[in-house]
């Protein structure tokens, strides 16, 4: 589109830089993984006033899979006649003993996949065996996995089951907020998730929190757009939630796409990887919709796994925005990208792996 | 992994299109969008539409940055 270039313009991006003043001490956190790369890509961070500090929550779905998911799906993988749909983000993550992309290789019957939808195209070319996708992913991939029940249901498939890893954010960026050792002025908010559930989804965050806010997009113009309007915010103490990413986002978000989470799924509790579970942040199917949950075809019982295999390992203050990558003895020393510990150093969007891609502008 | 890509729709038929992006043209789900017509731009998601692009709103945030990268600041 013609209007990357300009989103991106170089005069303009100067500019708007010279007009970045802060005088008090900012800390403002980005919750979502394309923020993350996006800020580390552009090296952000060293051109930045430097009492402004941009942390990283828990905005990769990969990141804040538990390890024990992971076990779960690498059991129901040994499992004679199962064949596991995956996006791509997952194999690499280490489960206790093994990993997805290590039983692969072994010979199992593991499918990376680009869309749900493809997931119930195998099931439906495969009828003898049972396909189980592995769920993972925040708002905005919540409705696709919905439409794929949707799907299975009218073609009148009986071999298609979920394995149940979905989070929703708000309940999360609540945790965050109400954390005094985190001390936040404001929130990033993730501009994708924000397409689905909308701007007004974000506005606990003035109201019960006095937390300034903004969605925004992905250029670089996009994002400093929203640290100015963020620093002008806090400089007149003024909390409020702005939308900056008005062409994909409205107040009241996606109408199709929410109505189609909420006639397949409701809220449950989810376990969160280093900040524990979270009442009404994970999604499950309703009763409807029960015979595509994969604990009721299979009876899988998984051991309480060790949160992370290696004690040095910080993802879990990471995720928490408690630690920046750099701050793990681990980091780009033993752990690095193609030999990683933990799981903020295997996806692209976690934020170690993003650091360590860019490791010459982040210092 | 909220990765998304905007798209251009050139063909429409049911729930499915057929979008392009720099030349590469794929077939995708747009059940999720209300009103489609070709010409449009969607924002692409693991296989599907999950939102129409305004492109009058991208000009009101290119003019909230214009607006702020006018001023010179010495």
């Amino acid at each position: 589109m013609e209007f990357l270039e300009q989103f991106n313009s170089e005069r303009m991006i100067s500019k708007m830089l010279k007009q970045l003043v802060v005088e008090e001490p900012l800390t403002i956190m980005e919750v979502c993984g394309t923020h993350t790369q996006a800020i580390s890509k552009f090296g952000l961070r060293t051109v930045l006033p430097k009492n402004l500090k941009l942390v990283s929550g828990p905005g990769c779905p990969i990141c804040v899979t538990p390890i024990n998911f992971i076990d779960t799906a690498l059991k129901l993988a040994q499992k004679e006649g199962v064949i596991i749909a995956t996006f791509a983000d997952l194999l690499k993550v280490p489960g206790s003993n093994s990993s997805l992309q290590l039983e692969q290789a072994k010979g199992q019957k593991i499918r990376t996949v680009y869309s749900p939808l493809d997931a119930v195209k195998i099931a439906q070319r495969n009828p003898t065996k049972e396909l189980v996708f592995l769920a993972v992913g925040f708002e905005t991939t919540a409705p696709l996995i919905a439409l794929s029940i949707v799907e299975a249901k009218k073609r009148n498939l009986n071999n298609y089951s979920l394995l149940q890893g979905m989070k929703t954010m708000p309940a999360v960026m609540k945790k965050l907020a109400a954390n005094d050792q985190l001390n936040l002025d404001a929130f990033l908010c993730p501009g994708h998730v924000a397409a689905i559930i909308g701007v007004n989804a974000f506005d606990f965050l003035a109201k019960d929190y006095n937390l300034a806010a903004a969605v925004a997009g992905f250029e670089v113009a996009d994002i400093l757009l929203a640290l100015l309007k963020i620093s002008q915010l806090r400089a007149n103490q003024r909390a409020e939630v702005l939308n900056l990413y008005p062409r994909v986002v409205e107040d009241q978000g996606n109408q199709q796409a929410l109505t189609i989470i909420d006639k397949v799924f409701k809220p449950t509790t989810s376990n969160w990887r280093g900040l524990g579970t979270i009442a009404g942040s994970g999604l499950e199917l309703r009763a409807e919709y029960q015979q595509f949950a994969v604990q009721n075809k299979f009876s899988i019982r998984v051991e309480e796994s060790i949160e992370n295999n290696n004690l040095d390992c910080s993802c879990g203050e990471i995720l928490m925005g408690i630690k920046q990558p750099n701050d793990c003895n681990l980091f780009a020393t033993e752990c690095t990208p193609s030999h990683p510990y933990g799981p903020c150093m295997i996806s692209q969007e976690g934020s170690c792996n993003a650091y360590y891609a860019n490791l010459y502008l982040e210092g | 992994m909220c990765i998304a890509v905007p798209v251009e729709v050139i063909k429409i038929n049911g729930q499915q299109a057929v979008v392009s992006l720099g030349g590469i043209s794929k077939e995708i789900n747009i059940s999720l969008i209300a009103e489609l017509e070709v010409g449009d731009y969607v924002l692409l998601h693991s296989g599907c539409a999950i939102k129409k692009i305004n492109s009058k709103a991208a000009q009101k945030t290119l003019d909230a940055v214009a607006e702020l990268s006018r001023e010179e600041v010495d």
